[in-house]
């Protein structure tokens, strides 16, 4: 065996664009750690560094597997729009474009909606498909975030999106940009309805997509390394005419400055978002608000909430007892520890 | 950069115009004559150019340093002008001014960004480049503005949020994004109007309102044209082409129901009427108002979403 050519074959096929059914007797290399990455393994790790835990890229339907309880899940067709809506053409057409990407990822656009459990409770997926246009954002994604928001109001499912994309779609003017307010209102609607809005920042989040839906969560989670800004790089390097730091607008490097709750490994978000959602959802517990009982909210354990939906109360009595409510959260706070491993084997039974 | 190319036997016109108005002596019955022939000749020429500029001479008359900014505005048709300053969190953002006023006689919030006339003054206003402050200004007066039931107008003029370090570190992305997200949960009246160039989401972050106007030689894109051919054409050489294929100009974003309205410039551009210009606005700001002022916050709301939920569906 010829380990010279094993190694720069994968190069050569990444420069003609082929990266389709790699032999697993080939190598990469780690773009972090420049470690030899075996294909087989790295794809056992779902595309983690097995030396270093650099998260490389992973494909739309992998990620989708990973994330929802023992990989199930019911995938939506994205919804139709009338396509190259300005007739786009630069050194080539839009049109032709679509084509290619939809010829390569068997998708019509740069969205997957789904629907499943994670950690037991029910969840509406949008993720973005880097492999489409750069996970680029056009009407069609747009109107895919209008649906999958609407799905999570119509199931009481919590909303998760996904982003991976550069941003707007430029090959669809400003029609791409107005689906920044559009994907807003989207996340509005789940908002609107108490149900939780979660957003797992993937590489990259930039542009458009950064400044609109994907900063509007609930609670932001990033992947390890995961860039996330408005400007490129190169552009502010441009502008302000200085070097930036090494690790600016890394995941990590927003966790610092405060517009993301936590970096989560690939291996733990299942439990992660399935632990938060539980959290959230939960209506085994002693008090649940009640003017907007949420129908569909499991606990881990898969009981019944032990208030009663028609229980009525004059609204004195609901603010005294949110009273209450607030300060048994409080009480529980001061033991972080002890919640966490209460919280532990019910999400495992949950996901079993 | 004040002159533009395809303007050029038009300036050459005027400024022999100019030539024969400071001649004197016995002539003077034959010049008058003349000068009213090269006026006609003048006006006929604006009138031609300006009837079928192309998008990538829109873009550069959008960009004219003269057209009426966000100053001029103010000052012609706000009374009490009375600007608020900061987001009560880091700093004040000079490239986004704005604050409260008397608009023909309704209070209003005022916002929009200014570019400065002079290098001192482009500067103090970052040229119209707002940072996440000037967002989180935005959102507050926003608030401010439903809180005590006003309309709000903004004026926007950029090339875009200011790309630099700071900003990012600052958050610009989620202040863009929560200030759309006020827009859309106000219940008051928002009219805006597109005066020069929109830039992309530092424009969208303060025009998603119930009505748009664009100014009739105005631009607004999802990215400037020159960036846009860097990245598909791989050379901003090809700037012209990409603001064609963009369909950035007023006219395109009608056909495409982006936004409600054109306003019309005077003759030879805004650039060549700034008190007329500012007036034409003002018309079309009020006209706006009265159509909203009857509707519910509830309704605002319902039909601002719808409106922006429509876009693009056929
Ligand atoms: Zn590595």
């Amino acid at each position: 065996m010829n380990w010279l050519t094993n190694f720069i074959r994968p190069g050569l096929r990444s420069l003609v664009g082929e990266q389709k059914e790699v032999p697993d007797n080939l190598w990469q290399k780690c773009p972090s750690c420049e470690n030899m990455l075996f294909h087989s393994e790295l794809k056992a790790a779902h595309s983690v560094c097995y030396h270093c835990g650099h998260h490389l890229k992973i494909g739309v339907m992998e990620r989708l597997a990973l994330l929802f309880d023992d990989g199930k899940y019911e995938k939506f067709p994205l919804p139709n729009v009338p396509a190259d809506p300005l007739k786009f053409k630069d050194k080539k057409k839009y049109a032709d474009r679509m084509r290619d990407s939809q010829n390569k990822t068997k998708e019509k656009d740069a969205l997957v909606i789904a629907k499943g459990t994670i950690g037991g409770q029910d969840a509406v997926v949008a993720a973005f498909n880097f492999d489409f246009m750069g996970g680029s954002m056009g009407t069609a994604v747009g109107e895919g975030i209008v649906r999958a928001a609407e799905k999570a109001v119509k199931h009481k499912a919590a909303l998760i999106i996904i982003p991976a994309s550069g941003g707007a779609r430029m090959q669809e003017g400003a029609l791409s940009l107005m689906q920044m307010p559009r994907t807003t209102i989207a996340v509005n609607m789940v908002k609107a309805e108490n149900l939780p809005y979660i957003v797992l920042l993937t590489n990259p989040t930039t542009g458009g997509v950064s400044a609109s839906f994907a900063m509007l969560g609930d609670i932001h989670l990033a992947e390890p390394g995961t860039t996330i800004g408005f400007a490129g790089r190169r552009v502010i390097e441009e502008t302000v005419r200085e070097k930036l730091p090494e690790d600016f607008q890394t995941a990590e490097y927003l966790v610092d400055h405060g517009m993301v709750d936590a970096v989560v490994a690939r291996k733990d978000q299942n439990a992660e978002i399935g632990k938060i959602l539980t959290l959230l959802m939960d209506t085994s517990q002693e008090y649940v608000r009640e003017e907007k009982p949420r129908k569909n909210g499991k606990n881990g354990n898969g009981g019944k909430g032990k208030k009663q939906k028609g229980d009525k109360k004059s609204s004195n009595v609901t603010r005294l007892s949110i009273k209450k409510g607030k300060q048994k959260k409080a009480k529980t706070r001061t033991q972080p520890e002890q919640e966490q491993q209460e919280q532990q084997p019910k999400r495992k039974s949950a996901s079993g | 950069m004040s002159q533009l190319d395809f303007e050029k036997p038009i300036l050459e016109l005027e400024s022999k115009i100019s030539e024969l108005r400071n001649v004197e002596g016995d002539s003077k019955v034959n010049i008058a004559e003349e000068i009213t022939r090269m006026q006609n000749k003048v006006e006929r020429l604006l009138n031609q150019t300006y009837s079928k500029l192309s998008p990538a001479q829109k873009v550069q008359v959008a960009r004219h340093q003269n057209r009426p900014h966000y100053v001029d505005y103010v000052e012609r048709m706000i009374d009490d002008y009375t600007p608020l300053a900061g987001d009560r969190n880091f700093a004040e953002d000079y490239a986004l001014p704005g604050g409260l006023g008397r608009f023909r006689g309704q209070s209003v919030v005022i916002m929009g960004q200014e570019r400065g006339h002079d290098t001192e003054s482009r500067l103090h206003h970052n040229f119209g480049m707002a940072r996440p402050e000037g967002y989180r200004k935005a959102q507050r007066l926003m608030k401010m503005a439903d809180h005590f039931q006003i309309p709000i107008v903004t004026l926007v003029d950029t090339a875009g949020a200011y790309p630099g370090m700071g900003a990012e570190e600052r958050g610009q992305a989620e202040a863009i994004a929560k200030s759309i997200e006020t827009c859309l949960n106000v219940g008051v009246p928002i009219i805006s109007i597109i005066l020069g160039e929109g830039g992309s989401g530092g424009a969208i972050a303060i025009a998603t309102a119930d009505r748009v106007y664009m100014l009739e030689h105005s631009i607004y894109s999802v990215i400037s044209p020159e960036g846009c051919a860097s990245i598909l054409w791989r050379s901003a050489d090809h700037a012209n082409e990409a603001a064609a294929a963009l369909k950035l100009t007023a006219q395109d974003l009608y056909q495409h129901k982006i936004i409600d309205g054109i306003i019309k410039e005077p003759i030879g551009g805004a650039h060549r009427g700034k008190k007329e210009t500012i007036d034409l606005v003002a018309n079309q700001i009020e006209k706006a108002l009265k159509e909203l002022s009857p509707w519910t916050p509830e309704k605002i709301k319902k039909e601002r979403a719808e409106k922006y939920l429509a876009i693009g569906r056929a």
